[in-house]
């Protein structure tokens, strides 16, 4: 489905990502872990079309179409969808408007008709349901004043209503309480299906008892520097990054 | 980033919709403007002796005064004399009876504009004064509101037919003398509406005036009264469209509102002349002076204005609160871009006890726009426990555009109490990114963002027009993103 060979990408001069190779297949759930500021976010970015990045070399293909020649939007129409790190406020635009305009926007790109109010209203409801969320949170700004653990279960309340084909969590288990992560973890597993891949970003291997993958990658100064099955989270939780050859950010860079 | 800008560039590059010119005979004065203009004028309309010598008075005084220069706008000084100061659609008969004698030609026009005068009527609920370059064309919904003792026709009806009631309040809101375009307007209004809500009555119908200029080197010079008398309502729309032109033309209104005891008005503009091209070249020079008066106790004002076209905007809508308790609004959603300037505002004056007020502003800049808030909060001795809330927003699109603000407060009250917030934000590359990933387009995005930032004001304007209003921002700002 997505086969990343090489990418190479910079921001304001600087290269992150130094030649990162990942292919990912359908139906296949695949974790990235690593220390901060080693570029996970950045891939994540890149991925969705990001342009404060620029893709410096490599080539990135979603079932062999050239990924990096979409613009931002329709690489969201072909089904990359990404819940962000850190998800933006849309101070008086309510989450219900928004989500209804991103439905039609993808509907109308598959040649289907736009879903009236009363519809979307219906569906909004019962995905809100599925990950807690109150539907009075429909009704709010986007983002506007929710709580770290709620924006984030607004997210992948999005990532239902979407159906994407690859959905990129970018450290969505960050700051939720317990039962907030198992409500969250029911989500993206309601999102595993055979005609469908799920790139996750965590630092915890906690959420890998939730959700477990059928791939774990150390992503390190911007290069994936090992790979492995669901144990491999076990061990880094035991050793650290240290046992890898990297301790941060700096010693990653310094070492290539 | 410079990716938004980019965006934001191309999106505001949208066409003007409503530039079209009508091919139509008129009548129009040879330019220029001197006593005589003034009593030709007054004697196509009819007019008592009363009106001339009140235009006169007006021209006189205008004479003796000087072009204001403190708004935060740079315009080309305006030759007075290169203006022609009438210009009326010739007509067959002497003035069309029905919507059926209306010029086809005119129909056509306002369908153009989204405002079929015919399906109006058939809808219902919205009775629409057209105003075309200088003069009324068509009043509708007369019967019913005639029914509910409502008047509601164009100004130069109301001096024939309802003269004392034009004489007893054209003037005490905007004297003749109360500025430089006030005074020109006063000398030179051409036609304009008017409206009478007599007592104990609450209008059945959304009232609304649509204004177009048509001709070339024209000046529009409209003027509104609206009287409501003691427990009465009335909401009252006008909207305001014009051709594209090379040249630049002066729209100089007056409007006064009048509210008697326990009576409100409720007064909403969608302004969308033609605000010149992309390179700041036409569009109008829209130079208001809009006021009303709450007279009586616990009366209300309440001025919403959607200002999106215009190359120039000076507008201050504004209330004197004279009765006691009585209430003054103005919720405001003023956009520029390319080379658009406005300096507009309000100016709230209490004077009544426990008086109150309350500015909601949104001003939008893109391009390379100046957008500039300007209110002043004033307490008289008298206004015990007045009181104002001011709130002004500022958005900016992209980074070569302005935003400024100049919030005035004068209080000779010490238990007046006035809260004043204020913000600058952008539309960032963030809300942008987000938007885009979840399969929006860009010009849908920015739009989106800058109706939810305008939410507040859109809340307080008549239902129809409140998604009119989403739209034309939407028309403003679109064309985008490449
Ligand atoms: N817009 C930017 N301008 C400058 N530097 C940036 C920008 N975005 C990311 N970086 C830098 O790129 C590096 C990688 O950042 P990234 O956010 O991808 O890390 P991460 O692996 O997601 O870290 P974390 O685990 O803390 O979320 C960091 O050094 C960061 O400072
Ligand atoms: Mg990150």
């Amino acid at each position: 489905m997505l086969s990343i060979k090489n990418l190479h990408a910079s921001v304001e001069g600087k290269e992150i990502l130094k030649g990162i190779n990942l292919e990912i297949k359908a139906g296949e759930v695949h974790a990235i872990m690593g220390p901060n500021g080693s570029g996970k976010s950045t891939l994540s970015q890149v991925l969705a079309g990001n342009e404060a990045f620029e893709v410096t070399e490599g080539e990135v293909t979603l079932n062999g179409e050239n990924l990096l020649e979409l613009e931002t939007e329709e690489r969201a129409r072909e089904g990359i969808f990404l819940a962000f790190q850190y998800p933006v406020e849309i101070p008086g635009v309510s989450n219900l408007q928004f989500l209804r305009t991103a439905v039609n926007a993808m509907r109308q790109h598959k040649g289907e008709g736009e879903m009236n109010a009363a519809e979307f209203m219906k569906l909004a409801k019962e995905v809100s349901k599925q990950v807690d969320l109150d539907p009075a949170f429909l009704k709010r700004g986007v983002n506007e004043g929710f709580s770290g653990g709620e924006k984030k279960r607004n997210e992948i309340m999005q990532a239902l209503l979407l159906q994407p084909k690859l959905a990129i969590l970018d450290e969505t288990d960050s700051g939720l309480d317990i039962d907030a992560l198992q409500v969250v973890s029911n989500g993206v597993n309601a999102l595993r299906a055979e005609d469908r891949a799920i790139l996750m970003v965590t630092h915890y291997q906690r959420l890998l008892n939730h959700i477990v993958p059928d791939y774990v990658h150390v992503l390190a100064g911007g290069k994936i520097v090992k790979s492995g099955g669901r144990e491999l989270a076990l061990e880094l939780e035991e050793r650290g990054y240290g046992w890898l050859g990297i301790k941060d950010e700096e010693a990653a860079n310094s070492a290539n | 980033m410079a990716t938004t800008d980019k965006e934001v560039n191309e999106l505001i590059k949208r066409e003007y919709e409503h530039g079209f010119v009508t091919e139509i005979e008129s009548d129009t004065f040879e330019p220029g403007l001197n006593e005589d203009v003034i009593a030709r004028l007054s004697a196509i309309k009819k007019e008592p002796q009363w009106m001339l010598d009140w235009r006169l008075k007006a021209y006189r005084r205008w004479l003796e005064m000087d072009e204001p220069d403190w708004a935060h706008v740079g315009y080309p000084k305006v030759d007075y004399n290169s203006i022609s100061y009438y210009s009326a659609p010739k007509r067959k008969e002497d003035m069309p009876q029905s919507l059926d004698e209306v010029d086809p030609e005119l129909l056509k026009t306002y369908e153009k504009l989204g405002i079929p005068l015919h399906e109006r009527e058939k809808l219902a609920g919205v009775a629409v004064d057209a105003v075309f370059d200088s003069v009324s064309v068509a009043t509708t919904f007369k019967e019913p509101l005639a029914k509910a003792g409502v008047i509601f026709c164009s100004i130069s009806e109301a001096i024939q037919d309802y003269p004392e009631l034009v004489q007893k309040y054209l003037g005490t809101v905007v004297p003749h003398g109360d500025n430089f375009f006030a005074a020109l307007n006063s000398a030179v209004f051409s036609d304009g509406t008017f409206v009478y809500v007599p007592k104990g009555v609450r209008c059945p119908m959304e009232l609304s005036t649509y204004f177009r200029i048509n001709a070339a080197n024209t000046g529009q010079f409209e003027r509104t009264l609206i009287i409501a008398e003691d427990s009465s309502y009335v909401s009252y729309l006008e909207g305001c469209t014009a051709p594209m032109r090379d040249e630049n033309q002066l729209h100089a209104a007056v409007v006064e509102l009048v509210a008697l005891d326990d009576a409100q008005i409720k007064y909403s503009t969608v302004q969308n002349w033609y605000p010149g091209d992309e390179n700041g070249k036409g569009g109008i020079f829209n130079f208001v002076t809009k006021r009303g008066a709450c007279i009586g106790k616990n009366s209300k004002i309440s001025w919403t204005q959607v200002e999106t076209g215009s190359a120039v905007t000076w507008k201050y809508p504004s209330c004197v609160l004279r009765g006691d308790n009585s209430v003054g609004e103005f919720y405001s959603v003023a956009l520029t871009n390319n080379f658009q300037q406005a300096d507009t505002g309000t100016k709230m004056v209490h004077l009544g006890k426990n008086t109150s007020s309350t500015i909601i502003s949104k001003g939008i800049s893109a391009g390379k726009s100046s957008n500039a808030y300007r209110g002043l909060v004033k307490f008289g001795p008298g206004a015990e426990g007045a009181r104002n809330f001011t709130q002004c927003d500022s958005l900016l699109i992209g980074d070569r555009c302005g935003a400024h603000t100049f919030p005035y407060i004068e209080s000779k009250n010490k238990s007046a109490i006035v809260e004043h917030e204020a913000t600058t934000s952008k539309v960032s590359d963030e809300q942008m990114f987000l938007c885009r990933q979840r399969g929006i387009e860009p010009e849908q995005a920015v739009s989106m963002i800058v109706n939810g930032f305008c939410k507040e004001v859109f809340k307080e304007l008549p239902m129809e027009f409140a998604v009119e209003a989403g739209k034309l921002l939407e028309v403003s700002l679109e064309g985008s993103v490449g």
